[in-house]
């Protein structure tokens, strides 16, 4: 419904966002994707010529791989379950009626707001630290001897961090799609005769099953990515080496770029298979 | 000045030809009605004169230059929306003011214009509201208002009262009509009802399916009905149309006969029937009568009060001279 | 229709949900705390909750020591010229898919989207040579780049979505009034959709505030904004809580008030609109 006039105007004015995001997605993948067939070590020689799939074999092959692997599941697989449970338990006790509503939202809310560096430095100094940390105090309280977290149970720690940040998210998430439930349906089922449980497991956990979705498919992409929880915490180390960790330390640590490109290149596959999805979901949304 | 001709102008979304090429002419001064059923491509039509859309094929011309390239801005139209598309962020006046605002109109000439408009158009208190405190029928006026002070070629109206409830329509109508005795300017008007347009139009331009049907003035239209769709699509109620044995002793496919012009009886007549529901308007009683075995129903008007009542039997009366005849193409036999 | 609830009901609700919503706030609660406190009584053993001699002594340490403004004002730039610059390229496209969608407009807009999907390590490298070689690295124009591309694609979704929900009619109303396409956008669509721009502005400069990939990894000395200059405590080992909390809360304070302020963007520009 437009005239050639608007339409050719629209595609101008469409041009600088597609240029300028194509460009942002091209050159570094292409770059990307040569380096990854190169043996490529800047301060050891720079470009040492192509070497076919070697690089994609070494990352795999190499001893940091499959550990780095598991640290990735463990820390997205516990992230995603502890958000999504206590998020949906969350958003429904915040749909209850009660007093200061709006208040306790925004407490629940604010540790999405704090930025990646600052929480990480908080939890790590001032509730891990074995020694001063808020933790310590409270396990000699009750006569324990403190937990040194982030060496002794260091994914667990991460996971525990991470999803701190997270469940606000999930929370604001779930609780949007709760709040869009027609009340009308859930009485119709409580006329039913069907008690609260059930009410929840039939009515309010399918409908919510959609919200769920989009954010597994959110958090998984931010998740995979994490990246400042773990340099200001552990830099690594006691088994917290993440897919993404491995890679940056591959490439700006131990500067052999070949073999960092091809663990990006592993990377952006994993990450394209989660987008499918949730591409799908955007889309199926923009069709209504 | 404000002729507008349309020289095998046609439209097509993709494949879809929604107004196969077609020929028409508006006179200035003249106020010409596109109506038709929704979908038929009559507010299509008026986007392309607009310039909102481009044509597939033809010319457009307004007052001999060929627009059919031009931007809308630049043809010298103006237009009424259906949904009014006022700015809700400008008060009334600025409202008004913006397409003189856009033409580099002085300001003191804007002024004068405005405050015209505001007059004729009973705005002068509101000039300083913003469009969302304001009535739907001020949001019309307003939206009028905007018009005029371009002074344009010709007005486009994009079914303007569709929005409205009865009563205001009404008014509205009027109006509208009264602008156009005194402007003396182009007006096209879309809409869907036919009794806008038989009330309104100095011409009218019947559409179906992106075909004009015919173009006539409302009276050659309701005497003189081309085919069976404006037959049926001009006068409310619609005309009955009945086919078959009855038809042939007319010489005709079908025969049409509008509900006033059946004259009614509880004794005799030409025609028998049973009343179904009758519809009391006070001044007309209308009678949807069953049982005819011509037709499924039958409307008949009979004036405010006859005694017939649910189940009565009905005797009716064609008058002669009233009757429509139509060939198996639909096509209106003389 | 609300459901009549019991009193005691409703007291249970709220007593639960405070004690969540303050178990979740505390590690802030805690951190605000700990920066009025002098560096020993915030190690204190057992630890003091309120009675204690508040001072204001951390704030000034940190803003003498650290250069703290010089943060500040790079975190500004940085997000606030990221956001200014992608709202300005957005608002254009923006109009285009709202207002004159084509076949290709859905294709498009998911194309943008799933660009933000790309882990950013995975292009690390190629962007810090492409910094090297333009001299771009550690400097605020280069992280001003890199996240109004990383953003882009939220901030047109964002202003997509509002401007869908202006009618056509209107902006076809100005076309028709004389309007060139220019002062179509900026003197009618613009300002109608100040409160989708206002929104999108917020939440982008908040996503941009607390990014934590680019700014660590393209910044050293010059350019560096909040996010590095917090990491760069990484190591206090507990000798210094007290400013390390005064300077996280003058790092997340502000974001913190303008999150609030935008939760319900937050929803739909993160989630792209697949929940409402």
């Amino acid at each position: 419904m437009a005239t050639q006039h608007s339409r050719s105007a629209a595609r101008l004015m469409m041009a600088p966002a597609v240029v300028l995001l194509l460009g942002w997605m091209l050159v570094p993948l292409i770059m990307t994707l040569l380096f990854s067939f190169k043996k490529y070590i800047p301060l050891r020689g720079g470009d040492l010529g192509w070497v076919g799939f070697d690089n994609y074999i070494r990352f795999v092959t190499s001893s940091a791989f499959w550990p780095s692997v598991s640290a990735t599941l463990i820390v997205v697989g516990g992230v995603l379950i502890i958000t999504v449970i206590f998020g949906v338990l969350l958003a429904i006790l915040l749909n209850q009626p009660m007093w200061g509503q709006g208040v306790v939202r925004i407490l629940v809310i604010a540790p999405f707001f704090v930025m990646p560096t600052v929480s990480a430095l908080v939890w790590k100094n001032m509730f891990m630290d074995p020694v001063n940390g808020l933790f310590a105090h409270l396990w000699k309280f009750f006569g324990a001897a403190p937990v040194e977290w982030l060496s002794q149970a260091s994914l667990q720690s991460i996971v525990m961090i991470v999803s701190w940040q997270w469940l606000p998210f999930a929370t604001l998430i779930l609780l949007t799609a709760i709040q869009s439930l027609d009340s009308e349906q859930l009485e119709a089922a409580e006329m039913d005769g069907a008690p609260p449980v059930k009410r929840f497991a039939y009515i309010t956990l399918p409908h919510l099953g959609r919200a769920i979705t989009v954010v597994v498919l959110i958090q998984t992409i931010f998740l995979l990515a994490i990246f400042a929880e773990i340099f200001v915490t552990t830099q690594g180390s006691f088994g917290t080496k993440t897919l993404t960790y491995l890679i940056y330390q591959r490439v700006l640590e131990s500067q052999n770029v070949g073999l960092g490109s091809a663990g990006g290149v592993y990377a952006i596959i994993l990450a394209n298979i989660v987008a499918i999805f949730l591409m799908r979901m955007v889309g199926k949304n923009l069709d209504a | 000045m404000g002729r507008i001709t349309l020289d095998k102008v046609s439209k097509s979304f993709g494949d879809v030809e929604v107004i196969p090429p077609l020929d028409l002419t508006i006179e200035d001064g003249e106020f010409t009605v596109f109506v038709g059923p929704s979908g038929c491509g009559k507010s299509t039509l008026l986007r392309l004169i607009a310039g909102l859309e481009d044509s597939s094929g033809g010319h457009i011309r307004i007052d001999g230059n060929d627009a059919t390239h031009v931007p809308p801005a630049k043809r010298g139209l103006a237009m009424v929306f259906q949904s009014y598309a006022l700015y809700p962020h400008m008060s009334v006046r600025k409202n008004i003011a913006f397409p003189m605002k856009m033409a580099n109109v002085p300001e003191d000439e804007q002024n004068r214009r405005i405050e015209a408009a505001a007059i004729a158009l009973n705005l002068s208190d509101y000039l300083d509201r913003r469009p969302g405190q304001l009535s739907g029928g001020q949001r019309q006026r307003v939206a009028i208002g905007r018009a005029i002070v371009r002074e344009p070629a010709a007005f486009l109206f994009d079914e303007p009262l569709s929005n409205l409830d009865a009563a205001l329509r009404v008014g509205m109508r009027l109006e509208i009509s009264e602008l156009h005795e005194r402007l003396q300017t182009t007006m096209i008007y879309v809409t869907h009802d036919q009794v806008e347009a038989m009330t309104m139009a100095d011409k009218i331009v019947v559409l179906q399916a992106g075909v004009i049907e015919q173009v006539g003035s409302p009276l050659e239209l309701y005497r003189a009905p081309r085919n069976k769709f404006v037959a049926g699509f001009i006068g409310s109620p619609k005309m009955n149309f009945i086919e078959g044995d009855e038809a042939a002793k007319f010489n005709a496919h079908t025969i049409g006969i509008r509900p006033e012009h059946i004259d009614v009886s509880d004794t005799e007549g030409q025609w028998k029937g049973t009343v179904g529901v009758a519809e009391h308007l006070g001044s007309d009683t209308f009678f949807h009568v069953h049982g005819t075995g011509m037709a499924e129903t039958m409307t008949v008007r009979a004036p405010g009060e006859v005694n017939l009542r649910h189940g009565d039997v009905i005797h009716m009366t064609p008058r002669k001279d009233q009757i429509h005849k139509f060939d198996a193409q639909c096509l209106r036999i003389e | 229709m609300a459901r009549s609830v019991t009193t005691q009901r409703k007291i249970i609700n709220t007593a639960a949900a405070w004690t969540v919503g303050m178990l979740i706030f505390f590690p802030i609660l805690w951190t605000v705390l700990t920066s009025f406190k002098t560096e020993a009584t915030a190690i204190a053993d057992p630890p003091v909750f309120l009675a204690f001699d508040w001072t204001l002594e951390n704030y000034s340490t940190v803003m003498e020591r650290s250069d703290y403004m010089r943060f500040l004002w790079n975190s500004v730039i940085i997000a606030g010229g990221s956001t200014l610059l992608g709202i300005i390229i957005a608002v254009p496209a923006a109009w285009s898919m709202a207002f004159v969608p084509s076949k290709r407009t859905k294709d498009i807009l998911l194309w943008m989207l799933s660009t933000k999907m790309l882990p950013a390590v995975g292009v690390l490298y190629p962007i810090y040579l492409i910094f090297i070689k333009m001299g771009l690295l550690d400097t605020r124009t280069g992280l001003v780049i890199v996240l109004m591309l990383m953003n882009l694609p939220i901030i047109v979704w964002m202003l997509y979505t509002y401007f869908k929900e202006i009618p056509g009619e209107i902006l076809e109303a100005a076309r028709m009034d004389g309007a060139s396409l220019k002062e179509e956008i900026l003197y009618v669509l613009t300002p109608m959709a100040i409160p989708g721009i206002a929104s999108t502005l917020l939440l982008n400069f908040i996503l941009a505030w607390n990014e934590a990939f680019w700014t660590l990894n393209l910044t050293a000395a010059k350019a560096a904004p909040l996010t590095a200059f917090i990491a760069s405590y990484s190591s206090p080992e507990g000798l210094f809580y007290a400013k390390l909390s005064a300077a996280s809360t003058m790092a997340i304070a502000p974001i913190l008030i303008l999150g609030w302020f935008s939760q319900k963007q937050l929803v739909s520009g993160l989630t792209f609109g697949a929940v409402k």
